[in-house]
């Protein structure tokens, strides 16, 4: 299935990602309105130092840990993609406790929040990639590990 | 057409469907629980109570997760005998019911130690099923005064369900600190501090010595009145029905990585059995809803005829109070980082060049990256464990591994 994936060695760091992510999931179809003045919850997070920069989303692992542990059922896949059902967490962060990519972090109201491709927000594609000024951030197939 | 039975209805049980049903979509399976309700993630019995949740949003792989996997389950029916070598169950309604395959995923009880003047409490309850919580829902209103036994999670947790419910809620003790099998000395009072801010009323180091119709007497000499007494002292594993049968038991029934008992042609997971703890490097009580879940779905694999294993078993829990998230995980052994704060604190454990166990309370971004490192044995010299140290990210772990991670399927 296609996936995000980075390229750390064409990240320049400069988090619009992040401003992609939090305006593609708000809901709001103008940036300034959906963004100035709040406090954002990206899916996506750059992490680095002076010289390496690179962004973490959720790996959509093909035997997620999450969805396994998740003690509401929120977390669940849809054909492939690890997606959560907001209505149902509970904000317990079992999912926090298990991703080894610390790809998932509570939103506003304290239930989880995680990348899920942009499938159920209209962009059609995730918002990270596609503004990604380098490509460092691509979604596209890549080969599946056998197991 | 192979014949599978699953006794238990939980997490364990229908992780135990899904690993069967990934194998082998034909096979016939059973599941029969005790337990009128199914499907349900223990744990949330308490954000139940605290209106978190409600019963349709409980069900943990939706409502009609069995009659998708064309699952027959019984409920309220129990099993009074198995027989591992005529490969089939006495039920209590008398009926017998064979099987090529079956599934131990019998949980955990609640136990009690015998209190004096215990017997004529009415409203006493345990709290580890649903049933427990929607009776508990009945018997608390705006002015009864509940008395928990026990500061553990499920103790604590109930607590926090009740706090808006009930007139007063107290929980005593006998341990000096809240969570005491969790938290030390150290990170328990922040904890403390922050459930007594919140409206508990809280009697630690001190316990019910015995009742007196409503009312508790307590080591120290101080008396409880109370209308509702829950007593969370602790769960032991569902063993019985397997050790009658032969099994090989200790605390738990015991499993070896594959989720096989010493039976053959029977298999358990979840809270009753006893598996290899790697970051103690000895089998124990795994009990928490994850390793429920990886044990069932591996046990369920290996029924239908796939291969698959549970090698990295280690307790893990995440829980919240009031907003104050606490983390715990794997073995404490030599403290290697410690962090304490008016807000929370951090340890960190390691044995042997490998993390094995940490605690997390207020801060608890990225987690998983600690769990990850216990889990996953990585020696510490192979990272920069002292930027993980400090604060958890992908960074330290380099290039290559991030590569691997960040830019291939995982």
């Amino acid at each position: 299935m296609k996936r995000v994936y980075v390229n750390e060695e064409w990240c320049l760091g400069c988090h619009l990602c992040e401003y992609n992510c939090a305006f593609a999931n708000s809901g709001e179809s103008d940036m300034v309105k959906a963004l100035k003045g709040k406090t954002l919850y990206p899916r996506i997070h750059v992490e680095g130092d002076e010289q390496i920069t690179y962004a973490v989303s959720c790996r959509h692992c093909a035997d997620p840990l999450c969805v396994r542990s998740c003690i509401s059922g929120a977390l669940h896949l849809e054909e492939g993609a690890v997606c959560i059902s907001r209505d149902k967490c509970v904000g317990c962060l079992t999912c926090v406790l298990v991703c080894p990519y610390g790809a998932i972090a509570p939103g506003p109201d304290g239930a989880a929040l995680k990348c899920e491709l942009c499938l159920s927000n209209g962009r059609g594609e995730p918002a990270c990639a596609a503004g990604c000024p380098n490509r460092a951030i691509v979604y596209e197939e890549r080969g599946e590990e056998s197991r | 057409m192979k014949k599978y039975v699953i006794i238990g209805g939980s997490i364990a049980g229908v992780s135990c469907v899904e690993g069967i049903r990934s194998i082998d979509p034909e096979g016939e399976i059973t599941v029969i629980t005790s337990e009128a309700h199914s499907n349900y993630g223990r744990p949330l019995i308490s954000y139940y109570l605290e209106g978190k949740t409600d019963l349709v949003r409980m069900s943990w792989r939706g409502a009609d997760f069995f009659e998708r996997n064309g699952v027959t389950v019984l409920h309220e029916v129990s099993v009074t005998k198995l027989d591992p070598e005529g490969q089939k169950l006495t039920l209590s309604t008398g009926a017998a019911l064979p099987y090529d395959e079956v599934c131990l995923c019998t949980g955990s009880y609640p136990f009690s130690p015998k209190f004096e003047g215990l017997e004529p409490v009415e409203k006493r309850f345990f709290f580890t099923t649903l049933a427990d919580a929607l009776a508990l829902e009945k018997a608390v209103d705006r002015l009864t005064k509940v008395l928990i036994i026990g500061a553990g999670f499920i103790g604590l947790k109930c607590a926090e369900g009740l706090r808006d419910r009930a007139g007063s809620v107290t929980v005593c003790d006998l341990a000096k600190h809240a969570m005491s099998a969790n938290l030390d000395a150290d990170c328990a009072p922040i904890l403390e501090k922050h459930l007594e801010a919140n409206g508990l009323r809280l009697m630690l180091g001190d316990t019910v010595v015995r009742f007196e119709g409503q009312r508790a007497v307590m080591q120290s000499g101080k008396i409880v009145d109370f209308d509702v007494l829950v007593i969370a002292i602790g769960t032991r594993p569902n063993s019985a029905l397997a050790a009658q049968a032969g099994a090989k038991v200790n605390r738990g029934i015991l499993v070896d990585e594959a989720m096989r008992t010493s039976l053959p042609g029977v298999f358990a997971a979840g809270d009753c059995t006893e598996s290899m703890d790697i970051s103690a490097g000895e089998p124990g009580l795994l009990a928490v809803l994850p390793n429920a879940s990886l044990q069932g779905r591996c046990a369920g694999v290996n029924m239908a005829g796939g291969s698959d294993t549970f090698r990295k078993g280690i307790k893990m829990n995440s829980i919240g109070f009031f907003g104050l998230h606490i983390m715990s995980a794997g073995t404490y052994t030599e403290p290697v980082y410690t962090e304490i704060t008016e807000q929370g604190c951090k340890k960190l454990f390691a044995r042997d060049g490998v993390l094995t166990g940490f605690i997390l309370l207020g801060d608890v971004h990225r987690a998983g990256i600690y769990t990850s490192l216990i889990r996953e044995k990585t020696p510490l010299d192979s990272i920069r464990f002292d930027e993980v140290k400090l604060d958890p990210s992908l960074l330290p772990f380099g290039r290559s591994y991030r590569a691997k991670k960040l830019g291939g399927a995982v």
